[in-house]
């Protein structure tokens, strides 16, 4: 049997959702974004939601999501997502309306927005990766490092004294009447990416159902920030951020 | 013919119902002195229940900014308004409109600074509102009301030039003509469009990618460097067309006049009380009021420049426009400045004084 033999329609057992462009992706190999990506994109199409879906991209290693996922986007300025999105929802109430945030981007300059976005209860849903650094710009220091774990601007460590500590917005997130739905995923083996799948379904099914805002954190790996292997990035995932950031759903009403 | 019907209302309360009239769809904003009669008049008039203009009070006026920014990138007619530090706060939003061509209407209801300064009125941001603001070379079409009437006039006005040329587009007031109360015949009721409307006037915008068509990105970012020189030439490109086609001005008893003032917004009114009491002591004085600050007024400037033999810049500010008048009369002529800082509106006798000592000597 030639590859030739097995590469036929009735063989097809799996394939790269349609709206997931054929543009090589900037993400370095291991990381969670692809991954996520894929995600959405598959959500949005078994919605059959391609021509009534607006994306909000953020600043960070995110930026480019509108060059993977075939669907119109806006692409915000650093932290400010959820404020586009607010008005987009508002004045097109019809769409799936989602933003695309990193750490840095939600939890840090943009935290103003984020919280009072889910605590007016927009109908929107925001996808929130945390990998605990900086990725874009290098892997500096994020509200969501570690005590104890080194990045570029704390090369000694994550110090409370002197930088304060991680900051669990979807704890916070998960206290306003606003939202309806926040929970935290991951996407490192195949029984969490099929989690994650049903969750961001959910948020978004919520969010065209008019029940509230959504919120997923995706914990997420950053083998580049890390400067460790795939392999060894989820490992430390695993051993490191889930015991401070446990995975699960923290409210769903 | 109807009878057009009078009204007398704040230059505030007559921008919120002239967002209404002409078809506005969403208003973002956020409170500050000397402007909050513009969203606290569209909450009183629940424009949501009638029209369907949504109206949202947002955190801060850098998110009310940017609520502009999302709704404009999906076609919408979307505006907010405030006073010179909101619209400080602002500047990031308004630079990243200016880069992703977004048309928008951004109001500033001018108060005295620097810093929190006073909540007076004051014409200190025309440096801001001209030359930029926020980072980058862009431009935004900037319009000077000088009556309440103006007030109500300008924001169809302004929707309509940034929509033709895709611009945020600002009406820069200051907080005299936002408090006081005028005569207004506000203007009549235009529908908001439909979405059938808005998807051919806004072929890139992303209100959800229909069939047939690739996905509109709406974005300022460019990371090639050749790619990014190109948009900019093209911005630039689209600045002198807009400086070719929409200047717009107001002459004052200038035909005889020996002397002229240049002055916009309240201080425009200011002037021709000047004109009228230095006329009675035998001073031809005319004035010429910029209606866009950008594109400014620089080639009916130098025009006049020929025949007079000094230009006062009247400015409720340190000295800001005078500058563009000097580049537009090239040194041919003295062109000095008066003005009050702090709050404090200049009084008629002081600019006449002003006039005496400064050109006529």
């Amino acid at each position: 049997m030639t590859k030739q033999d097995i590469i036929k329609p009735e063989n097809l057992v799996y394939q790269k959702p349609k709206l997931l462009n054929d543009t090589p992706m900037h993400y370095c190999p291991g990381c969670s974004h692809g991954v996520v990506h894929k995600l959405i994109a598959e959500v949005i199409e078994e919605m059959g939601m391609e021509e009534k879906t607006i994306g909000v991209s953020p600043v960070g290693c995110g930026v480019f999501a509108y060059k993977y996922i075939d669907i119109d986007w806006e692409e915000a300025a650093h932290g400010r997502a959820p404020a586009l999105a607010t008005a987009i929802k508002r004045l097109w109430p019809n769409r799936l309306v989602f933003t695309y945030q990193g750490d840095g981007d939600l939890a840090c300059i943009g935290t103003g927005e984020t919280i009072h976005a889910l605590n007016r209860g927009e109908n929107i849903t925001i996808i929130f990766i945390n990998n605990a650094i900086y990725g874009m710009t290098g892997g500096q220091m994020a509200p969501t490092t570690l005590l104890g774990m080194k990045t570029a601007t704390c090369p000694y460590g994550r110090d409370p004294q002197l930088h304060g500590y991680p900051l669990k917005m979807t704890e916070l997130a998960a206290q306003l009447e606003g939202t309806c739905f926040v929970t935290r995923q991951s996407v490192h083996s195949v029984s969490a990416i099929k989690k994650a799948k049903k969750a961001i379904r959910k948020a978004f099914e919520n969010s065209m159902a008019g029940k509230g805002s959504n919120l997923i954190e995706i914990v997420s790996t950053c083998n580049s920030g890390w400067k460790q292997s795939p392999e060894k990035a989820n490992k430390w995932m695993e051993e490191n951020m889930f015991p401070f950031y446990p995975i699960g759903d923290l409210k769903d009403i | 013919m109807t009878e057009q019907e009078v009204t007398l209302m704040k230059g505030n309360e007559a921008i919120a119902h002239a967002a209404i009239r002409c078809g506005c769809d969403g208003y973002f904003g956020y409170p500050i002195t000397p402007q909050s009669e513009v969203l606290e008049t569209l909450t009183e008039l629940k424009p949501w229940e009638t029209t369907g203009m949504v109206v949202v009070q947002a955190e801060s006026e850098l998110a009310a900014i940017n609520m502009v920014y999302g709704g404009s990138g999906t076609g919408k007619k979307c505006m907010t308004s405030s006073s010179s530090p909101g619209v400080s706060l602002m500047q990031e939003g308004i630079s990243y409109m200016a880069g992703a061509e977004l048309p928008s209407l951004i109001i500033n209801v001018m108060r005295g600074g620097p810093g929190l300064g006073t909540i007076q009125p004051s014409q200190a941001d025309y440096f801001q509102a001209t030359k930029g603001g926020g980072h980058g070379d862009y431009r935004l079409i900037v319009l000077a009301p000088d009556c309440v009437q103006e007030m109500a006039d300008f924001v169809d006005l302004a929707f309509t030039l940034a929509f033709k040329y895709r611009n945020p587009a600002m009406i820069l007031a200051d907080g005299a003509i936002g408090q006081m109360m005028e005569k207004v015949v506000l203007p009549p009721f235009k529908p908001r469009r439909t979405e059938e409307e808005i998807e051919a006037e806004c072929p890139w915008a992303a209100m959800g990618r229909k069939s047939g068509r690739g996905s509109n990105v709406i974005t300022s970012l460019e990371l090639r460097s050749e790619e990014m020189e190109q948009i900019n030439l093209r911005l630039q490109a689209k600045y002198a067309e807009i400086e070719a086609n929409e200047v717009r001005y107001e002459e004052y008893m200038c035909e005889d006049a020996d002397y002229l003032i240049c002055a916009f917004g309240s201080a425009a009114r200011i002037a021709k009380k000047v004109i009228e009491n230095a006329r009675a002591e035998g001073i031809k004085v005319g004035l010429l009021r910029p209606i866009t600050l950008w594109p400014f007024p620089s080639k009916p400037i130098q025009k006049l420049s020929k025949q007079v033999k000094g230009i006062l810049s009247l400015e409720i500010n340190a000295g800001q426009m005078i500058e563009d008048i000097r580049l537009a009369v090239n040194g041919k002529v003295p062109v000095e400045h008066f003005g009050r800082l702090g709050g404090i509106i200049p009084d008629p006798d002081e600019v006449v004084d002003a006039l005496k000592q400064k050109l006529i000597k």
